[in-house]
């Protein structure tokens, strides 16, 4: 098992040959990578949809077999699919952002608590204006917004703060919205469509905290549309 | 799951310069090595569960190595060639196919451009050992594990290789005195 080391060219290869160094920010990649995952391990919320999946096509065939609600049976079946395809992807991606944004220091291109200064920012560098309210009174401070991307397309972020918690909030035009699950690796998410857009906040908050502030930013987004004073 | 993420991150990037080290060596190629490497991470994390108790570092390499070797089959056109004959390789084993790029053969003058030269001119399952025998200095068990391969396998490989290295740096005089310094600044 044991085989002397060439006394003359291991020492040459040693202290010769090119060790290469991981290029900078490779490990901030795979930690980021590696956290927007979808992890192996089922969260019990996926664990209820994804166990009874066998059952599910056993009850399927009997159905098939007796010739009774196939039809109705398979529609189910694919928007199930679907929508644990799409929307997860989105999910995740969602997520994967979100962590960016908070591991790279990079948490807004533009910082101001004004939304007169953070909306017009996003004017040219985007083909959409998306809504930006400040929803301080409500205990959810803007405190910026920059360009991501999502599904290969820049949108807006929006970041708001909740006490210890950073929400972001991403904004494209959609005419509707995709539903996903309220957890992604451990974070919230609320999604909804509201006046044409695409409304996705993510959050290390819970899953009932990120719903009341969707809640509050649907009702503002609704009433400064009815009544509109700008 | 958080913990997961942290345990991961915890064993697995430690190595990640001997990751990158040896995606290098065998792509040849910053940025295919970077992709390379983050793909096998991902991999390892899918997979990271069923580590528990063993070594992380030749399992993580082995992932590495097989993401690298998917990669040059994926990309056989830029690819070292995969038809890999232990006898043939071996003695085609030379500097021969660094090619007459001026700078290159400029740079091959300094010892550091010869010993790099005649690395990369190894059969990819040659190079491997080498880079994972001399630069990560692990042992032939472990360099069997990331391999795949017998440690009976992994000897006569690096033996081979050393030969074929041998041959390379014969200007070098290494088989006498290459390790001398000096031989570093003559130009």
């Amino acid at each position: 098992m044991t085989m002397p080391d060439d006394e003359l060219l291991t020492p040459l290869i040693r202290r010769e040959a090119t060790r290469h160094a991981p290029p900078p920010g490779l490990a901030e990649r795979i930690a980021a990578q590696a956290r927007g995952a979808a992890t192996p391990t089922p969260t019990p919320l996926q664990s209820r949809t994804d166990r009874p999946w066998p059952a599910r096509w056993r009850w399927l065939l009997a159905v098939l077999s007796f010739g009774t609600g196939a039809i109705a049976a398979s529609m189910l079946m694919s928007s199930v699919t679907l929508r644990s395809g799409a929307a997860d992807a989105i999910g995740d991606e969602l997520a994967a952002s979100h962590v960016r944004s908070l591991m790279a220091a990079h948490l807004t291109d533009v910082s101001s608590t004004d939304r007169h200064t953070v909306k017009p920012w996003f004017a040219g560098k985007l083909d959409y204006s998306p809504p930006v309210h400040d929803l301080a009174e409500q205990g959810y401070a803007l405190i910026g917004g920059r360009l991501d991307v999502v599904n290969a397309r820049p949108v807006a972020a929006l970041v708001y703060r909740d006490g210890p918690h950073y929400i972001n909030l991403f904004v494209w035009p959609a005419p509707e919205h995709a539903p996903s699950a309220p957890t992604r690796q451990g974070y919230s998410l609320a999604g909804w469509s509201q006046q044409g857009m695409q409304f996705w906040a993510v959050s290390d908050a819970s899953p009932a905290e990120l719903q009341n502030f969707a809640q509050a930013l649907r009702t503002r987004i609704t009433s400064t549309s009815t009544t509109p004073t700008r | 799951m958080t913990d997961r993420h942290t345990e991961f991150e915890g064993a697995a990037l430690p190595h990640l310069g001997a990751a990158y080290n040896l995606a290098r060596w065998l792509l040849r190629d910053d940025h295919h090595a970077q992709d390379v490497v983050q793909e096998a991470y991902l991999r390892a994390f899918r997979f990271f569960d069923g580590l528990r108790g063993t070594d992380a570092r030749p399992w993580l390499l082995g992932i590495v190595r097989n993401a690298c070797y998917d990669w040059m089959r994926r990309n056989a056109a830029i690819a070292d060639t995969l038809v890999f004959d232990e006898l043939r390789d071996s003695d085609a084993a030379g500097p021969a196919s660094v090619g007459f790029d001026p700078a290159h053969l400029w740079e091959q003058r300094a010892l550091r451009g010869r010993v790099n030269a005649a690395i990369e001119a190894l059969a990819p399952p040659f190079r491997e050992v080498i880079v994972l025998r001399e630069l990560e200095e692990m042992s032939y068990e472990q360099i069997a594990a990331v391999a795949g391969i017998p440690v009976g396998t992994v000897m006569s490989r690096l033996s081979r290789a050393r030969a074929a290295l041998r041959v390379a740096l014969q200007d070098e005089s290494i088989g006498r005195h290459a390790a001398a310094p000096e031989r570093k600044t003559r130009s």
